[in-house]
């Protein structure tokens, strides 16, 4: 297969180049939002987010100067550093807006009344007064200044650790993991035993049940919002965690049965026969053959269902309410959007803070989803 | 902490359940009901056997009855219903009546139509381009893992990272949306007028070309086939032809619109378009699953019907498109019509990005809409019941294929 595209170099390189580009186009997107997440509110509305990973000169804020006066030699003097983070190189400076760029590093500028001010290439600068300036407003320092990337983890613990919108993003997490774990963990016992009875024990109905299967498969879970909450209103389980975890199970089956169901359909005949000669129930086979057998198709289909519900926002909506020890990551964001679009600093962090989980899960099971997508789909 | 626990309650009392029950149910059949002894051990031991399918399939058939099937059914009487003074009275269609007079309606249904033959040909198309391209390179894996990842994120998160894409700021301030950030480079020169003139309308005549090529192939197999085939088939060939007069208009477009150079745009509030910056962020999300499936049939595909068209000196576009791609015809329909599925569906991008409001409303959102913001549970489970409309082709073609396989 190779020599097809390996005889032309021109063609290899076009494939190299279209490749990186989509890869590109792919990963930005993701790769803009982490980027943000780790940038103060201040950084994100200064500059893209494509700019924060390179040395960028810019016109900083103007810095009111500030700090402990000292009589040196019959004058006042205050010396200080103007930007916290290290790194940062001046180019210029000014004393009012209209010149933000009057003087260069190491120059002095007079501000009348006997006041002189000189800033350094570093950001270090000293304030001299004939007077003591005790009790007056000291002047601001305008600056075009080379920043190096910065990046601070505030974000994140502002976003866990102290409430928005009355919830803070970690106990959302709780939530969420609350309903995913669970979730995930119920269906697929339950999913276990129909896929063996449907792949392995003779009954009649056995194709039409398959078939009903594969069409629930795509039935919009929609259609059974209002008729389940009247459901779990009439037996009394109302709005909550039961309610949300009996309807994730619900919905998991179809899919768990099918994906279960065309995995054991392959495993080999003579083990199962042997077995019976033997003597072996049916229960024996399902738990000391079979399951251990399905491994691979139980794992596809628990990380399905855990990134299902993870990630899902309508079910939660709808099955859990929105107080403070229920509402889900998803919900929460939501909310967020709404009421602090703006605010970068906290939606890239929060949103990063419920990816996080699914990423990881991803990445170091990829080759289980992988093998459940196709199982699942090519058929 | 309580809540931990009572899921932690929760996971012990369901499989511990579910063991149990599969246990004692098992047990109580085998030594109570049906006793493999006695006189008539040999009948017994059948009879159980007839009996223990229903007792595995038992706690999966309630939970699906009771969850699937039975809502499909509920909906549909709620629909033909409305509360009236807390009282559900039947109404017959008034409720679609309503729903059909609605101008929203009418822009979620035309909205949805537009997601559903966007999102699966971009998706599919995108996805079957990096599964042929990343098959023959040494970091194709690598490259495959990063287009596949959005797979994880979910739609809500997905509309964060891309409303950071759309932002925008006032003209004059520093655009931290990438899109506007790009945009701005744009100032009416030669670059601007071969990116956003040629380039689309080259793109656009393209698809209206390989809709032709299609067509036409289509056309004539017409003269074969049984009626309903036949039927079948042209109007297919309508839509088609239909859609290839939407790409050259829109191609005419591209190339002659009058575009607002250096002035920063809302993209989401730009009438009719917003939707297209909507479906993109579907079709980032369903790229990598369109791929991972396509690559693993495109590497099925048999060896030597590719090396005979080397032999018979066919270049790598011809191998592509009529040796390879028609031998992956079947796995391209399964993949289109899952993510055909997912479209129909599509409601958390909506909701968290616009909230369905600029004309970007869609059936799930404007449902959703209707039964818990203006608590209209009639309206809200007759559009219900016209997502399953929209859903049931796909079901029974399903359903008949599956019924297929297992003869």
């Amino acid at each position: 297969m190779d020599n097809i595209a390996g005889k032309k170099p021109a063609l290899t390189w076009a494939v190299h180049l279209s490749v990186g580009l989509l890869v590109l186009l792919w990963v930005i997107p993701t790769l803009g939002l982490l980027v943000s997440s780790f940038r103060s509110g201040d950084q994100i509305v200064s500059s893209g987010w494509w700019d924060a990973l390179f040395t960028q000169e810019q016109q900083m804020a103007p810095i009111r100067i500030g700090g402990a006066e000292v009589e040196r030699d019959g004058v006042f003097v205050i010396e200080g550093r103007l930007f916290a983070g290290e790194g940062a190189v001046v180019s210029a400076w000014g004393i009012n807006s209209r010149e933000p760029a009057a003087f260069e590093p190491g120059a002095v500028a007079e501000l009348g009344e006997g006041q002189t001010v000189t800033v350094q290439e570093d950001g270090a600068y000293v304030f001299t007064s004939a007077e003591t300036t005790e009790g007056t407003r000291l002047p601001r320092i305008f600056t075009t200044a080379a920043t190096p990337p910065e990046f601070t983890t505030r974000n994140y613990n502002t976003v866990l650790f102290s409430p928005m919108a009355g919830q803070s993003i970690f106990q959302a997490f709780m939530n969420t993991a609350t309903v995913a774990i669970p979730a995930t963990i119920i269906p697929i016992l339950v999913a276990a035993f129909a896929a063996y009875a449907l792949a392995w024990m003779e009954f009649p109905g056995r194709a039409l049940l398959v078939a009903a299967i594969v069409g629930l498969l795509v039935v919009p879970l929609q259609l059974a919002l209002i008729p389940l909450l009247q459901i779990h209103n009439a037996v009394g389980i109302g709005k909550g965690y039961l309610g949300i975890w009996l309807a994730h199970t619900g919905f998991g089956l179809p899919l768990a049965i099918y994906l279960l169901r065309n995995y054991m359909v392959g495993l080999p005949r003579d083990i199962i026969e042997n077995a019976k000669v033997d003597g072996a129930t049916d229960f024996q086979i399902f738990t000391k053959i079979i399951l251990p057998l399905s491994f691979p198709a139980l794992a596809s289909f628990a990380i399905f269902q855990f990134l299902w519900t993870w990630n899902d926002l309508l079910v939660a909506l709808v099955f859990l309410g929105t107080s403070n020890d229920q509402q889900v990551l998803t919900g929460n964001i939501v909310n967020l959007m709404g009421s602090r679009g703006g605010d970068w600093e906290i939606l890239s962090a929060s949103a990063f803070v419920s990816i996080a989980v699914p990423l990881v899960v991803f990445f170091s099971m990829q080759r289980f989803l992988v093998r459940g997508l196709l199982a699942g789909s090519v058929k | 902490m309580d809540q931990a626990f009572l899921a932690l309650v929760t996971i012990v009392i369901g499989v511990g359940g579910c063991v149990g029950y599969f246990w004692a149910s098992n047990i109580i059949l085998d030594k109570v009901i049906f006793p493999a002894r006695g006189l008539q051990a040999g009948r017994n031991i059948s009879r159980a056997n007839m009996v223990r399918p229903w007792l595995f399939l038992f706690p999966a058939l309630l939970a699906l009855g009771l969850y699937l099937a039975y809502p499909v059914f509920a909906t549909a009487w709620l629909s033909l219903n409305r509360n009236i003074g807390g009282e559900l009275a039947f109404v017959g269609f008034d409720n679609y009546r309503q729903m059909f007079g609605e101008s929203k309606f009418w822009e979620s249904l035309r909205n949805n139509m537009l997601w559903l033959i966007v999102v699966p040909a971009l998706a599919t198309a995108f996805g079957l381009l990096a599964a042929q391209l990343t098959d023959r390179i040494r970091w194709g894996n690598l490259a495959k893992s990063m287009i596949f990842m959005p797979m994880a994120i979910s739609f809500v998160g997905a509309s964060v990272i891309w409303k950071l894409i759309y932002d925008t700021r006032e003209a004059g301030q520093t655009q931290i949306g990438l899109l506007n950030a790009l945009w701005l480079q744009f100032e009416g020169g030669i670059w601007s007028v071969l990116i956003l003139r040629v380039l689309p309308a080259v793109l656009l005549l393209a698809v209206a070309l390989a809709l032709l090529w299609v067509l036409w192939g289509q056309v004539r197999a017409l003269a074969q086939g049984a009626l309903l085939a036949r039927v079948l088939r042209g109007a297919g060939i309508l839509v088609g032809a239909w859609l290839a007069w939407v790409a050259v208009s829109w191609a005419w477009g591209a190339a002659t619109a009058d575009l607002p150079y250096g002035r920063p745009q809302f993209w989401l509030q730009i009438p009719f378009w917003n939707n297209f910056f909507l479906m993109a962020v579907l079709v980032w999300l369903q790229t990598g699953f369109a791929m991972v499936i396509l690559s693993a049939a495109l590497r099925g595909v048999p060896e030597d019907t590719i090396e005979a068209a080397i032999i018979d000196g066919a270049n790598p576009f011809q191998i592509f498109f009529k040796i390879k791609v028609p031998q992956i015809m079947g796995t391209i329909v399964v993949v289109w019509t899952t993510i055909t599925i997912v479209v129909l569906k599509v409601f958390d991008i909506v909701r968290a990005m616009t909230g369905g409001q600029q004309e970007t409303q869609v059936l799930a959102n404007y449902m959703y809409d209707k039964l818990f913001v203006a608590v209209d549970w009639g309206v809200g489970s007759a559009s219900a019941m016209i997502i399953l409309l929209l859903v049931t082709p796909i079901l029974v073609w399903n359903v008949w294929n599956a019924r297929k396989e297992m003869r």
